[in-house]
């Protein structure tokens, strides 16, 4: 849904990362996003594909770098990894589990030349 | 777009289309970044503002009211300096940087006047306005302002309006949520009292508004009882991002076989934090309580 507004996003901090670094092209571009970030990977790049055309990183490598989903469970107190939200507590089996983490959204870094 | 304050061109306020463009040049920095470059955009009123972490002012052309904001969307300008050897940048910064910044400062301006802002998130026709317009009514001669963001219309605006209180509509054309950045603009235009109340109606949609901070104290998901009690497990972020979960449209319990249990025991599964009121914007019912939370936060901004 909002992969567009990322796009942009993402596109802003190309843009202003080219003035500071002088460099020419973008071929790699990494980011880190969280299993609970909401995001659609494949949305994601299509959204890039569009919104990066005319910039440094057309045409660039996209790598996108799942970052573990993490909760606090209220049952147990312990916090543990899960693949998905609706998961329950593979300790205890409880489903009462607050994330902690996982809904990051980042730029890690790109390769440049 | 104005690559330094997100304006897209062709902003519109108040129904009207900004008909004329001019260029300027200003200097910002965000975070550890500073740069100033020239850019055009389109719009024509006399503000000073500040917010994200940039300062610009500009005056220009034909003034008139600011109860109107349209967004849509644009492309950003590139700047491809000289050639140099492939190498690997760390960049570790978020993609949200922009708009996190926007809110940080939408924040501070809140803080600076003990208000506390809501930020009422849910998806389509929940009922949002109808319990904002109940809630101005019933707050008196509290200091209050409303922001209300749709795509398209300003029906919402002009509903709050109606009521005798403060309201900007932001349009946001095709975007889904609202982000900091409308929100500081449509501060700047609303002159918030000290100690105001300030509520803010996202786009409804229960996917997007999630993600984009506006700097408000709260989110308040409202959830109307006609929609499913699975609601929260299917769209956990918001009901995740939230401090307090509205159940409204209770009146409309009885006709919908609508189990008000089980909706409450599925918000507290995905948040175990999360208050919920049960709520009818329609007979009044379960508004004390709402009303009572609200200056609860209003208390809590409070400096001494
Ligand atoms: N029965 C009943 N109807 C309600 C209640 N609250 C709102 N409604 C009705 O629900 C419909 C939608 O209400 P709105 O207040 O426009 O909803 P909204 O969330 O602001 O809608 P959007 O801004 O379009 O997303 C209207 O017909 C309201 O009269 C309630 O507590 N009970
Ligand atoms: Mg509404
Ligand atoms: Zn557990």
């Amino acid at each position: 849904m909002h992969e567009m507004s990322l796009a942009e996003g993402i596109r802003q901090i190309i843009d202003t990362q080219a003035a500071a670094h002088g460099f020419a092209r973008v071929t790699t571009l990494r980011l880190e996003i969280g299993r609970f970030a909401g995001v659609e990977k494949p949305a994601l790049e299509f959204a890039l594909d569009v919104v990066l055309r005319g910039s440094s990183a057309e045409g660039a490598g996209v790598e996108m770098i799942d970052l573990p989903g993490r909760a606090l469970c209220y049952d147990c107190g312990e916090v543990v990894e899960i693949a998905d939200r609706l998961d329950p507590c593979p300790l205890c089996g409880s489903g009462k589990i607050m994330p902690q983490g996982g809904d990051e959204m980042r730029i890690k870094d790109m390769e440049v030349i | 777009m104005c690559t330094v304050c997100g304006c897209s061109s062709g902003p519109k306020i108040d129904g009207q289309t900004h008909a004329h463009s001019h260029a300027h040049t200003h200097e910002h920095s965000h975070g550890d970044l500073t740069h100033a470059h020239p850019h055009a955009h389109n719009h024509s009123h006399d503000h000073d503002h500040t917010h994200g972490d940039h300062d610009h002012a500009h005056s220009h052309g034909s003034d008139h009211d600011h109860d109107h904001h349209h967004y849509g969307q644009g492309a950003a300008g590139v700047s491809v300096p000289g050639l140099s050897q492939a190498r690997l940048i760390q960049i570790e910064t978020d993609i949200l940087s922009k708009n996190n910044a926007y809110a940080a400062s939408n924040r501070r301006v809140l803080a600076a006047l003990d208000a506390f802002a809501v930020n009422l998130v849910s998806s389509p026709g929940s009922g949002k306005t109808t319990l904002l317009c109940r809630t101005i009514e019933a707050l008196g001669d509290q200091p209050l302002a409303v922001i209300e963001g749709d795509q398209q219309t300003s029906n919402d605006a002009d509903r709050i309006r109606a009521t005798g209180a403060r309201a900007v509509q932001v349009n946001t054309g095709k975007g889904c949520h609202l982000d900091g950045h409308m929100v500081g603009h449509a501060m700047d235009d609303l002159r918030l009292a000290p100690q105001s109340l300030l509520f803010i109606e996202n786009v409804g949609n229960l996917v997007c508004p999630a993600a984009f901070d506006l700097g408000e104290d709260a989110k308040v998901a409202i959830l109307s009882v006609t929609e499913g009690e699975d609601k929260p497990l299917k769209y956990p972020d918001m009901f995740t991002a939230a401090k307090l979960a509205i159940l409204n449209k209770i009146d409309l319990a009885p006709h919908c076989d609508a189990d008000l249990d089980a909706y409450e025991a599925n918000l507290k599964r995905i948040n175990p934090n999360i208050t919920v009121l049960r709520v009818s914007a329609r007979t009044g019912e379960g508004m004390g309580a709402w009303l009572d939370w609200l200056r609860a936060g209003l208390a809590s901004k409070a400096r001494p």
